[in-house]
């Protein structure tokens, strides 16, 4: 691999705005760093499954039963900015 | 009381059983430790004396009332990513300043029906991503036997306060290292329990597929008498499993004759710091000495688990981290003019620098045209670590490494070089990646002071192993 990072797009991609120092700064580290995890090319990988966690168990399931949720007002306690009832967000009116 | 300092969970509960002292002044007690001690250390984030008192007093009225349970009245200090309602969650980000928890945490609740104290939230890396609580948006914490150095990360808070002899005992979460590497560079002992050992509902996730809660403790009987409490199947975790839970209690008077203690000629080689291998290589001496049997042996991926840990943590995180996107709850920025903006500004504005950096490297190895050579080929790495490890097993009871590479580095040291941080991860990772548990504990000191700790691994679910090899371990140290 070994190519450069376009790091703007993965950026927004991600939803995060970065400054142009920090682009800068990010671009030779996360290069730095992805030339690093290239060693993993080094290995032999066709006929391995994945592991996709540390543990193999059998998928969970439970019963569909109605259980009590989290409060409203509570919840709304830790929002940026809520109504009597509601989240409130910022008027978007965006062109289609 | 004994001096608070040194005082053990085992010795508190001890202590509160026998009537020697009340909950109430025990927490006193920690309180004015906290008050003197920890502007030096910076281990706590929150420490709500009058709130720690009542729940103290209210233990005392239970006992006094005749009863008696496993943790009753021992207070426990808590890293800053677990939930205990109505206590601030803010993984040490400005992400969530200000918020409060809704809910217990799985672990938070069994501890409370315990009856344990909840005393305090510790400091931690952003997100718990880092290996040395730098990455705290709120402040430093600093090592309590040297403080021009880290305490380790990212539980650094919770290894801080424990053995700089502010908390009893605390809870900590490990991803990659993120327990044993503190308890290491700190001093006390850390247990990262088996995947799927311990329920993480209601902790903060970072990386689904590695995070484990545990205990960090001035002792192993300590640690044993935690994660009694802490570990079992629990419904809203999908990932816990649904078996037994041991008494871990009840395998640390053993001693270490006919132990087959393995050594993975990997976490040997050159490159670590002489005064690390030559205290890890005398606790060998040590162990052999008291009658374990000393099996080399190799696990040949080693090598790839940095660069496997790495690509699956960050991915793993850059989802986990989607959920902040200033709409619920955490930052949200003022006037944005687009949706785009009130996402891309919310999170540009909560989140510190090594947060974003890893949501992006996460971002980039998922992304079109490289999840294959990235994601898909680290997943299939992952498979050869822990292969290496069921292979070891077969041969040994446990494994015994270093914990890290070198003691405490300086402050300000590696913060400029993510790479060269990450990679003093590299006897961590590999044992997380292949679920399996490991408890650091301390088996000497530098030259210089700094504690040196070793890491005992063993199978999944064999935490009776390294309890039983961990306390015959430490009696043999202290000799």
């Amino acid at each position: 691999m070994s190519q450069t990072i376009d790091v703007a797009y993965v950026a927004e991609l991600a939803r995060i705005a970065l400054s142009e120092e920090e682009r800068a700064a990010f671009q030779s580290q996360l290069e730095t760093i992805v030339h690093y995890v290239d060693k993993i090319n080094g290995l032999e990988l066709d006929d391995i499954e994945p592991t996709m966690h540390g543990q193999v168990s059998a998928n969970f399931f439970r019963e569909d039963v109605p259980c009590d949720s989290l409060d409203r007002d509570a919840v709304l306690s830790n929002a940026p900015a809520r109504t009597e009832s509601e989240f409130k967000l910022p008027k978007i009116v965006e062109d289609a | 009381m004994e001096d608070i300092g040194n005082l053990t969970l085992a010795a508190a509960l001890k202590g509160l059983r026998a009537r020697e002292f009340s909950a109430v002044e025990l927490v006193r007690e920690l309180a004015g430790a906290v008050t003197r001690r920890d502007d030096a250390l910076g281990a706590y984030l929150f420490f709500d004396t009058d709130a720690i008192v009542q729940q103290a007093a209210a233990s005392d009225q239970a006992r006094a009332a005749g009863i008696d349970k496993p943790l009753l009245g021992v207070p426990l200090a808590v890293k800053d990513i677990i939930n205990v309602m109505g206590e601030p969650c803010s993984c040490a980000s400005k992400q969530l300043a200000g918020y409060t928890a809704l809910y217990d945490a799985t672990v938070a609740g069994k501890l409370r029906a315990a009856g344990a104290v909840f005393a305090g939230r510790t400091n931690m890396d952003e997100f718990a991503m880092g290996s040395s609580t730098e990455n705290s948006a709120v402040k430093l914490t600093r090592n309590p036997h040297d403080s021009e150095r880290v305490p380790g990360g990212s539980s650094g808070g919770s290894a801080a306060a424990v053995a700089g002899g502010i908390a009893v005992a605390a809870l900590g979460t490990d991803t990659g290292g993120s327990i044993r590497q503190p308890a290491s560079f700190c001093g006390c002992v850390g247990v990262k329990p088996s995947y799927g050992r311990v329920s993480r509902y209601g902790v903060t996730a970072f990386a689904s597929s590695l995070d484990q809660v545990g205990p960090l403790t001035k002792t192993v009987e300590d640690a044993a008498l935690l994660l009694r409490e802490l570990a079992g199947f629990d419904r809203h975790d999908g990932t816990t499993l649904q078996c037994d839970v041991p008494d871990y209690t009840a395998f640390l008077n053993e001693d270490l004759k006919g132990l087959r203690i393995g050594l993975p000629q990997e976490y040997f080689i050159d490159g670590s710091d002489p005064e690390v291998m030559s205290q890890i290589k005398q606790a060998i001496e040590r162990c052999a000495a008291a009658g374990a049997e000393i099996v080399e042996l190799s696990l040949p991926h080693t090598e790839y688990a940095i660069a496997v840990y790495y690509i699956l943590a960050t991915a793993e995180a850059s989802a986990n981290l989607a959920r902040f996107d200033g709409v619920r709850y955490g930052h949200r920025t003022a006037n944005p003019e687009t949706v785009f903006d009130l996402y891309a500004q919310s999170r540009a504005e909560g989140f510190g620098t090594e947060v974003k950096r890893r949501i992006i490297l996460g971002t980039y190895v998922l992304s079109s045209g490289y999840y294959d050579a990235y994601y898909g080929r680290a997943l299939k790495a992952r498979t050869l670590i822990r292969n290496d490890f069921a292979k070891a097993f077969e041969s040994c009871d446990v494994l015994l490494t270093p914990v890290a590479p070198t003691p405490a580095y300086r402050i300000g040291e590696r913060t400029q070089d993510p790479l060269k941080m990450y990679l003093g991860d590299v006897f961590t990772v590999p044992a997380s990646l292949a679920g399996i548990c490991g408890i650091a504990l301390p088996c000497g000191k530098t030259e210089s002071g700094l504690p040196v700790g070793l890491q005992v691994l063993g199978p999944a679910f064999g935490e009776e192993r390294i309890f039983k090899a961990a306390a015959a371990m430490e009696r043999v140290f202290k000799v």
